[in-house]
């Protein structure tokens, strides 16, 4: 692991102000894993063939195991009686702090791999970053996370070649959603006033700093891929802010639904 | 890493009844997940680290835990550690051993590991006729921690235990 840039003064967390902006903070990194998960268990059983079947429901395990750490994190930062589960389950669309690539639908499987490349490449640079966290909790989760980020980047990485440099068919639609959703990448690299307050302090890495190099790397693989860089003028914000695309009420209506028809469900 | 708490031999037969649900040869103590066991009187806490972060079966060692020493009038404690993170290095020997018995192919060193996930080398053995000449078929496997692989000599379709790190 590596070193924190500085150290926690252990009073930080006793002013309330701190932790609420700790607690937004998390939430935004958090409800990112819930919802991309959330969108590829929809594929469990729906994939293309096998391989990238359990690939994609192996990747989505990995992102539910993230977010119930960071959950857990923030119910202890809480103090209150909130599970992971309510943080979860309970919570209303403008309350999730999810960016809107993630929730974006599985159009097709080019969307399904565009997406994620984009996220993968984004996940493992702010995994990273986020091992030298002042914060000795979040230290651990980076440390553990990044193994499984880059198995997931090369997974996607590869499928985007391959789909890119493959047939008609697939290049046109892989491009498709190339074009489709690069509007939401720069969303990525955009903070919240609890961002902000979290990197002054050094619990956050600034990923602003890692913007060029993310947008690099992303152009240098769709090149190797034989696709064309998007240029657009504007870019989609807003899930940060709570300020979601129509297609969150769908997901959240799926995933809240055992919680909603029989409260407090449990295993 | 040496396993060694500080309980009696009863205990650790305990312990070590209590095995992975989705590799139900490999118990816990050999899987390498418990990290301190803490006995006060008839209060008993276990640490525990978890494999892959969103690996279902660690809910269930938890439990199964739990019920094993409650039913021998001890309340139960468990304690997950997060940091440092588990590797694939602290399955012991004796878990190895079992895991090629049950056909699945202990991980490799780290370096071998991604020669063969990432550059598709030879280096992982056969479990059903010892042949080094295999295949990848799949990076991603039946479980979070498992790649599947081929035999090109006897045929054989297994498992491989990825290596972590």
């Amino acid at each position: 692991m590596k070193q924190p840039i500085k150290e926690l003064n252990p009073k930080f967390l006793e002013s309330t102000q701190n932790k609420e902006h700790l607690i937004n903070y998390l939430l935004g990194v958090a409800d990112n894993y819930l919802i991309l998960g959330q969108r590829l268990g929809e594929l469990c059983g729906h994939g293309p063939n096998l391989e990238p079947d359990i690939a994609l429901t192996n990747i989505s395990l990995d992102m539910l195991g993230q977010v119930r750490s960071f959950y857990q994190y923030i119910a202890q930062l809480r103090g209150d009686k909130s599970t992971e589960d309510d943080i979860a389950f309970l919570r209303k669309e403008r309350e999730y702090k999810n960016v809107l690539l993630l929730e974006q639908p599985n159009t097709d499987f080019g969307y399904v791999i565009v997406r994620q490349f984009f996220f993968d490449v984004y996940n493992k640079m702010f995994l990273n970053a986020l091992q030298q966290s002042a914060d000795e909790t979040l230290r651990a989760l980076a440390f553990k996370g990044i193994k499984e980020a880059s198995y997931h980047e090369r997974f996607s990485g590869d499928w985007l070649k391959r789909l890119g440099d493959g047939t008609e068919e697939s290049r046109s639609r892989v491009q498709e959603a190339v074009n489709d959703l690069w509007i939401y990448t720069d969303e990525l690299f955009q903070t919240t006033t609890a961002d902000d307050a979290m990197i002054e302090a050094g619990v956050a890495p600034d990923m602003s700093a890692f913007r060029d190099t993310y947008y690099e790397k992303v152009k240098e693989l769709l090149t190797i891929a034989t696709l064309d860089i998007p240029e657009v003028a504007y870019f989609q914000k807003g899930g940060k802010e709570g300020l979601h695309s129509e297609h969150m009420g769908f997901i959240l209506t799926e995933m809240q639904y055992m919680q909603r028809a029989y409260p407090d469900s449990k295993w | 890493m040496i396993h060694n708490y500080n309980i009696t031999q009863d205990l650790l037969n305990i312990l070590e009844s209590v095995m992975d649900p989705e590799i139900p040869v490999l118990n816990v103590v050999d899987l390498g997940v418990i990290r301190d066991v803490v006995v006060d009187g008839k209060d008993i806490t276990i640490k525990l680290t978890p494999t892959y972060s969103g690996c279902p079966a660690m809910d269930v060692i938890g439990d199964d835990l739990e019920r094993a020493f409650t039913a021998l009038g001890y309340t139960t404690h468990i304690q997950l550690i997060m940091s440092p993170p588990w590797t694939t290095d602290w399955i012991t020997d004796r878990g190895r051993k079992a895991l090629e018995d049950y056909g699945i192919a202990a991980p490799l060193e780290e370096s071998a590991d991604k020669d063969v996930l990432l550059n598709e080398k030879k280096l992982v053995k056969c479990t059903n006729c010892g042949s080094k000449n295999t295949k990848l078929v799949s990076q991603f496997g039946s479980t979070a921690c498992k790649a599947m692989f081929q035999c090109e000599d006897c045929l054989e379709p297994f498992d491989y235990f990825k290596c972590l790190k």
